[in-house]
């Protein structure tokens, strides 16, 4: 995992959010938003439904428009690194982003040609470990919500991108999941990734320290 | 991963998708069929009449075959979020979106080319028009669903696009039908057709160099 090594050697802020501000429908959601992300670090977003999560986490990867303020990765806006900001970034909406007639493995394969990194562990490994091993190639029109959830989360472990944005994640899971998807944010956070996530419950993640910010009011 | 293997890697998913959605697959095809023998049953089956305006049915028909399924063409990526997923990649949008508009074409504007013999026998279509009908269908086709494409990337944000894409989509077609079928007319009058077919391919390079650019960009103002 190169992306990942080179995390190690620095410890500038790779992702800055400042006075973002972001209007949905003529109504303004927030303004003068800031945050920083340090190899390490991660965000969780709280808030009230309707409250900007989604619309924040769109405006970082670029999909939603700015109303002003900027996104900076590693000291240069955005918009002038953008192949390597969107190389470097996996982001899971709320909704998955997976085919329903096409088997875990043949959606990951989809998923993993639109990067240009080198894939970092086996589908094999990788079903094993969000709890799908065995429904590799079931369509996933026959698994359930949770395990259509757990087969779009499998595509953090193949594709080694160094920033998360993680809408509602949490969605569908069942206990077993939220431990699991809990370990996964955890690890990658110990080799230095980035993880913004946006969810009501508690995380436990250990030791990891969590920056809270909250939407609304 | 590179930029031709993920070209290769959108298509291939898309004809899959399609394969497994076989009856989607086969709605425009029928629809071509069906158009195409109504009118014989409607009009009479005096040759001479038939013959007169086969090419203008056949290519009417396949139009409209196009129209049908275009919608399909990236609304289904933008309820599952695989269409967000692709604009997130670091390639080129305009070069995925391509790979998409080819898959589409592939699996329904082939076909009505592979049927359009067997619809030009029940027509009266006289064996010399048919040449030209295949080289205009194989021109046309592709740039109906390249124009086609720029409409549909437009309208996938709206909830029923449907109509707005026909109103928006039926003028653009236009030039398209007339030199097609006027091409077709020509040939089967025995007059050389040289003229409408150049035309016809200019507009196909056209399209493949500037479509792809736009419907991206579409694609971009949909999303947000």
């Amino acid at each position: 995992m190169p992306a990942t090594e080179s995390i190690h050697t620095q410890r500038d802020p790779w992702l800055v959010v400042e006075a973002l501000c972001c209007a949905r429908d003529d109504r303004i959601l927030f303004e003068a938003l800031g945050f920083t992300l340090t190899p390490g670090g991660i965000v969780q977003l709280e808030g009230a439904n309707g409250s900007g999560k989604t619309t924040l986490l769109r405006a970082i990867c670029g999909l939603a428009p700015i109303e002003d303020g900027r996104v900076s990765w590693r000291g240069t806006p955005r918009e002038e690194v953008l192949d390597e900001f969107l190389a470097a970034l996996t982001y899971l909406g709320h909704i998955p982003g997976v085919k329903r007639d096409l088997t875990p493995r043949e959606n990951l394969a989809a998923s993993r040609a639109l990067t240009t990194m080198e894939p970092a562990l086996p589908p094999d490994t990788a079903f094993y470990r969000v709890g799908l091993g065995g429904l590799g190639d079931t369509p996933l029109r026959r698994l359930s919500a949770g395990q259509i959830r757990r087969a779009a989360l499998a595509r953090l472990l193949v594709v080694p991108t160094p920033l998360w944005l993680l809408d509602e994640p949490l969605t569908a899971l069942d206990t077993d999941g939220k431990r699991m998807l809990e370990r996964l944010i955890a690890d990658h956070a110990a080799a230095g990734g980035m993880t913004v996530i946006s969810t009501h419950h508690a995380l436990d993640l250990a030791a990891t320290p969590v920056q809270r910010i909250r939407l609304g009011n | 991963m590179g930029l031709g293997r993920a070209f290769r890697a959108m298509l291939g998913r898309d004809i899959r998708l399609a394969v497994r959605q076989r009856g989607e697959l086969a709605q425009p095809l029928v629809f071509f069929a069906a158009v195409a023998t109504l009118f014989p049953l409607a009009l009479g089956p005096e040759p001479e009449l038939l013959e007169r305006i086969a090419p203008g049915i056949i290519w009417v028909a396949a139009l409209l075959s196009a129209l049908l399924p275009m919608d399909r063409m990236f609304r289904p990526d933008y309820e599952d979020g695989t269409l967000e997923q692709m604009l997130l990649s670091p390639h080129p949008a305009s070069v995925l979106a391509l790979a998409k508009v080819v898959a589409h074409w592939l699996v329904t504007g082939v076909p009505v080319i592979l049927l359009a013999p067997l619809v030009a026998l029940f027509l009266q279509l006289p064996m010399q028009a048919l040449p030209a009908l295949l080289a205009t269908l194989a021109l046309g086709t592709p740039l109906l669903s390249l124009i086609g494409a720029i409409g549909v990337a437009l309208t996938v944000g709206l909830r029923s696009g449907g109509p707005l894409l026909a109103l928006l989509l039926l003028p653009l077609y236009v030039p398209v039908l007339i030199f097609a079928a006027g091409a077709v007319d020509r040939a089967a009058a025995g007059l050389p057709i040289a003229g409408p077919i150049y035309l016809l391919a200019a507009m196909l390079v056209l399209a493949l160099t500037l479509a792809p650019m736009a419907i991206a960009a579409s694609l971009r103002i949909s999303l947000s």
